[in-house]
C-alpha cells in the first residue's frame, strides 16, 4: 500500500526534536524558577530630604484601583507631588478594576510594579502576598520624617489603627489611606419630617422600627442582601459593644468558641429579629446599589454602611436628603463599651512590592500621599475622610461626612475593628453565606454561630493556611 | 521512486501538522500536565518557588464540604439538563417538522413553524454573560422583576428566584435549558429532515396519531442524534461556570446553593489564592469529565436502524 501515509522512524525523531521547543514555550503556567535579580533596586544615598535613597532617574510604576474614588486623585494630586520632587523620574500610571487578573502574573513572574492600590472586589489576597514575602516592610516609612515637617515622623501623622491593621507578621506592610467609619445611615430630612429620633438603646431602635413599619411611609430597615457582609459588620460591632473589643480579637485569632461567645449570641439573636420583622420586602435579592437607591427614594429608612456611602450615592441622592449616621445603640446597661462606640477601619490599601524595580520610590510615593496637602485635597475631591490626622481641618464637609466625622470625634478611643475577613477569605465567604441565611430565617442564631465556629476551626486546623495574630 | 514519494508525502503531512500539533502541545497538553504538578504543591500564585506537598491537597479536598456540594450540583445538572432540554427540544422539533395537521397535504410542521424556528434559536446567539445579566433582571426580587412583577400584581408574594437557596438552583437550571433548547431544536430538525418522508406518511396512512407517530417513528429514528445531544449536554453540565458565576448572588450562592466545580476551582485560585489546591480540584474535575466521556461512549453503542 504505497499510498497510505506512514511516518518513518527518521521523521518521528525529527518530530521529537521539536518537543523541547514546545516545552520551553510551555513554561508559562508554572511560576518562573528564578525571580529576576533586582540589582537595579539598590538604593541610592540617603539624606534627610531623601530618607529612602530614591534614585532620581529610576521610573516608578503605579497601579490604581479604578473604583468608587476614580483615578483622578492619583493623576491630579499624588503623582504631580512626586514628580515635583523628582522631575527626572518617569511615572508610569496605570489603572484597572481587575487588580488580581492584571497583577498576579506580574508577581508570579518576579517583576511586580512599584506601588499598588490593592483594593476592590478583585484585590489580591494580602495573606498570600505576605506569606510569600512579596510585601515591602514599610517600617522605614513610619520612622521617616513626614513630608511636611522634618521634625515629625510619619508614624505620628496617621491613626494608630492604620499601623495595627497594616501589620503582617510584625512588619507594617499595608497602608490604608481612607478611614472608613461604619454605622447605621439615614436621611436626616426623613427623620425630621416624620418626627423620628435617632435611637440610643436597642429597645428604642426596635420601637422606632415598629413605628416606621406602622406609619406605612417606608420600610424600617434594609441591607445589601446579595452581599451579607454589609450585615455581619453591625452584628460584630454590636457584639464588641456588649463584650468589648476582645470579642473581635478572639475571632481574629481563631480562638476556640470565639464565634459562639455570649456577646455573639446576643448580637446574632438581636439582628435575626430585625431580619424577621423589619426588612424591606425583597431585601435578600437586592445589592448595595439597589438598596441604597431605595433609601434615596424614601422607600426605606435605615441601612448599615460606611463613610464611602455618600460619595457612592452622589448621583441618586436628592439635594435635601441630608445623610446622617448613628452608632450601634446600647444593648443594655452592662455593655462593656459606652454609647458611641464605632467600628472604624482603614481601607483603600496601598502596598509596595518588595521585589519591584523601585521599592524606595514606592515608599517615597506613599510618604508624599501622607502629606497634609495631598490628603486634604484627596478628602475634598472624593468626599471622604483620610487617615492623615487633621487633613480635613478647615475643609467644607458634606452632611454625611460631617456626621461621620462628628461620630468619630465623639467615639474617641472607643473604636473597634476586625481583620479575619481579610486574613481568611474562606471564613469570609462562609460568613457571607451564613449571614444571609440568618437574616432570612434559614438558620437560627445558634446554628449560625455554630456553623461559623466550625469553619473557623477547620481553618485553624488546616496547615496550608497561614495564620495571623493580633 | 515509491520510497521517495512516500517520503515527500510524509513531509507534506508533517509540515501541515507541525503547527497545530505544536500549538496543541503547548496550550492544551502541557497546561494539563502542569496542573497535575501544581496540584501537588502549595503554590499560592505569587511566589516563584512553590514547595512540593505530595497528595496533601487531595486529602484536603475529601473534607471540603463546599466542593462536594458543588459536585452534587454538577451531578444533578448532568441528569436534569440533558433530560429536560432533550424532551423540550424533541417536542418542539416534532411540532415544527411533523406535528402539523393531517389535512391531506402530507407531513408538515405546525402553522408558523418557520418563524418559530428562528425565534427558538435566538438564545443561542446571545453570549452567556449577556444571558446571565439579562436573567438577573428577569429574576429581580421586587416589583420591577419580569417574573415577580406579574406575580406581585396577582397578589402572590415575590419569589426569591436567586435569593432563596431552595429555588436558586432551579433558576440556574431553567436558564441553562432556556439557552440550550434552541440549538437542539435545530439539531433534531436536521435529524428529522434526513428521515424519509414516506415513513411518516406510511405511518399516518396506517392510522398513527401524533403521539404514536412521535414515539414509534420519530424517536427511534432520531436515537443517534439524541445520543449526540446527550453527550454535548452532559459536557455542558460538567463545565458550567459563567452562568453561575455571573448570575447568582455571591458567585454560587446564596449559601452555596448553586455552586459548581468550575466555580470552586476559580474561587480557590483567584479569590483564595490557593493555586495548588485549585489545581487539585481541577484534576478531580478532569477525571470526572473523562469518566463521563468513557461511560457515555460505552453506553451509547446501539444498533443503527437502516433505511
Amino acid at each position: 500500500m504505497p499510498n497510505t501515509p506512514r511516518i518513518t522512524r527518521r521523521e518521528l525523531l525529527r518530530g521529537a526534536a521539536l518537543v523541547p521547543v514546545a516545552g520551553a514555550l510551555a513554561a508559562c503556567a508554572t511560576p518562573a524558577a528564578k525571580p529576576s535579580a533586582s540589582a537595579s533596586a539598590a538604593p541610592a544615598a540617603t539624606s534627610a530630604a531623601n530618607p529612602f535613597g530614591v534614585a532620581e532617574t529610576r521610573p516608578l510604576e503605579i497601579w490604581i484601583f479604578d473604583g468608587g474614588f476614580g483615578t483622578e486623585y492619583a493623576t491630579k494630586i499624588h503623582e504631580p507631588l512626586f514628580k515635583q520632587k523628582y522631575p527626572k523620574a518617569e511615572i508610569k500610571h496605570n489603572a484597572t478594576k481587575e487588580i488580581t487578573k492584571v497583577l498576579q502574573p506580574r508577581f508570579a513572574g518576579g517583576n511586580p510594579p512599584d506601588v499598588i492600590d490593592n483594593s476592590g472586589a478583585n484585590a489580591m489576597d494580602f495573606g498570600a502576598l505576605a506569606q510569600d514575602g512579596q510585601l515591602q516592610d514599610l517600617t522605614p516609612l513610619l520612622d521617616a520624617p513626614s513630608w511636611d515637617d522634618p521634625a515629625v515622623k510619619v508614624r505620628d501623622t496617621i491613626d494608630q489603627s492604620v499601623i495595627d491593621i497594616g501589620t503582617y507578621d510584625g512588619a507594617f506592610s499595608v497602608l490604608g489611606y481612607v478611614n472608613y467609619i461604619y454605622g447605621v445611615w439615614y436621611s436626616q430630612k426623613a427623620f425630621r419630617d416624620n418626627g423620628w429620633e435617632v435611637p440610643k438603646t436597642w429597645d428604642a431602635f426596635l420601637k422606632l422600627c415598629d413605628a416606621i413599619k406602622k406609619s406605612g411611609t417606608m420600610a424600617p430597615f434594609t441591607y445589601a442582601g446579595k452581599f451579607p457582609q454589609y450585615l455581619y459588620e453591625p452584628l460584630l460591632t454590636t457584639a464588641a459593644k456588649i463584650g468589648g473589643g476582645e470579642v473581635l480579637v478572639h475571632i481574629d485569632n481563631l480562638e476556640d468558641g470565639a464565634w459562639t461567645s455570649e456577646p455573639m449570641r446576643t448580637a446574632a439573636a438581636a439582628w435575626a429579629e430585625v431580619g424577621a420583622k423589619y426588612l424591606m420586602e425583597g431585601t435578600a435579592g437586592l445589592d448595595h446599589v439597589q438598596t441604597q437607591t431605595a433609601q434615596n427614594k424614601y422607600k426605606v429608612a435605615m441601612l448599615p454602611s460606611g463613610s464611602w456611602l455618600e460619595n457612592e450615592q452622589k448621583t441618586t441622592t436628592p439635594a435635601d436628603f441630608e445623610y446622617g449616621m448613628f452608632p450601634i445603640p446600647d444593648m443594655g446597661s452592662s455593655d462593656k463599651l459606652p454609647y458611641g462606640t464605632l467600628h472604624t477601619q482603614p481601607g483603600e490599601n496601598f502596598i509596595v512590592p518588595s521585589k519591584g524595580g523601585n521599592p524606595q520610590g514606592g515608599m517615597e510615593y506613599l510618604r508624599a500621599m501622607l502629606s497634609k496637602k495631598a490628603a486634604g485635597d484627596f478628602s475634598e475631591l472624593v468626599r471622604t475622610v483620610s487617615v492623615v490626622k487633621g487633613a480635613g481641618e478647615g475643609r467644607a464637609l458634606s452632611p454625611g461626612a460631617a456626621s461621620a466625622s462628628k461620630a468619630f470625634a465623639d467615639a474617641g478611643s472607643n473604636t473597634v475593628y476586625y481583620r479575619w475577613q481579610s486574613w481568611y477569605a474562606q471564613l469570609k465567604d462562609e460568613a457571607v453565606a451564613a449571614t444571609g441565611e440568618l437574616m432570612t430565617g434559614g438558620l437560627t442564631p445558634e446554628k449560625y454561630l455554630e456553623r461559623l465556629q466550625k469553619k473557623a476551626d477547620e481553618i485553624k486546623n488546616d496547615s496550608s493556611i497561614k495564620k495571623f495574630k493580633r | 521512486m515509491t520510497a521517495f514519494h512516500r517520503y515527500r508525502r510524509g513531509l507534506f503531512i508533517t509540515a501541515f501538522l507541525a503547527a497545530p500539533v505544536t500549538l496543541y502541545l503547548v496550550y492544551v497538553i502541557s497546561p494539563y500536565l502542569q496542573a497535575f504538578y501544581i496540584a501537588m504543591t502549595d503554590w499560592r500564585g505569587v511566589t516563584a518557588t512553590p514547595s512540593f506537598v505530595g497528595l496533601d491537597n487531595f486529602g484536603r479536598l475529601l473534607g471540603d464540604g463546599v466542593f462536594w456540594k458543588a459536585v452534587t450540583h454538577n451531578a444533578a445538572l448532568l441528569v436534569l439538563l440533558p433530560l429536560v432540554t432533550i424532551v423540550i427540544a424533541l417536542f418542539f422539533a416534532f411540532l415544527l417538522n411533523v406535528g402539523g395537521g393531517q389535512g391531506g397535504q402530507g407531513v408538515t410542521g405546525v402553522r408558523g413553524s418557520k418563524v418559530y424556528r428562528v425565534v427558538f434559536f435566538f438564545p443561542q446567539v446571545l453570549a452567556v454573560a449577556v444571558v446571565a445579566v439579562l436573567f438577573q433582571q428577569v429574576f429581580r426580587p421586587d416589583g420591577s422583576g419580569m417574573l415577580n412583577g406579574p406575580l406581585m400584581a396577582l397578589g402572590l408574594g415575590p419569589v426569591g428566584f436567586l435569593s432563596d437557596p431552595g429555588v436558586a438552583f432551579w433558576s440556574v437550571l431553567g436558564v441553562m435549558v432556556w439557552q440550550a433548547v434552541g440549538f437542539y431544536v435545530v439539531l433534531f430538525s436536521a435529524g428529522l429532515a434526513s428521515i424519509p418522508r414516506e415513513m411518516f406518511e406510511a405511518a399516518q396512512i396506517d392510522g398513527a396519531g401524533r403521539v404514536s407517530l412521535f414515539f414509534r417513528v420519530t424517536l427511534p429514528l432520531l436515537w443517534d442524534t439524541v445520543q449526540v445531544a446527550w453527550v454535548y449536554l452532559g459536557i455542558l453540565a460538567l463545565d458550567v461556570f459563567a452562568i453561575v458565576w455571573v448570575m447568582t448572588d455571591q458567585h454560587g450562592g446564596p449559601d452555596w446553593s448553586t455552586t459548581v466545580m468550575a466555580a470552586e476551582i476559580y474561587r480557590n485560585a483567584f479569590q483564595y489564592f490557593r493555586f495548588g489546591y485549585a489545581s487539585a480540584l481541577g484534576v478531580v474535575m478532569f477525571f470526572f469529565t473523562v469518566g463521563f466521556a468513557i461511560l457515555s461512549l460505552r453506553f451509547s453503542r446501539r444498533e443503527r436502524i437502516e433505511y
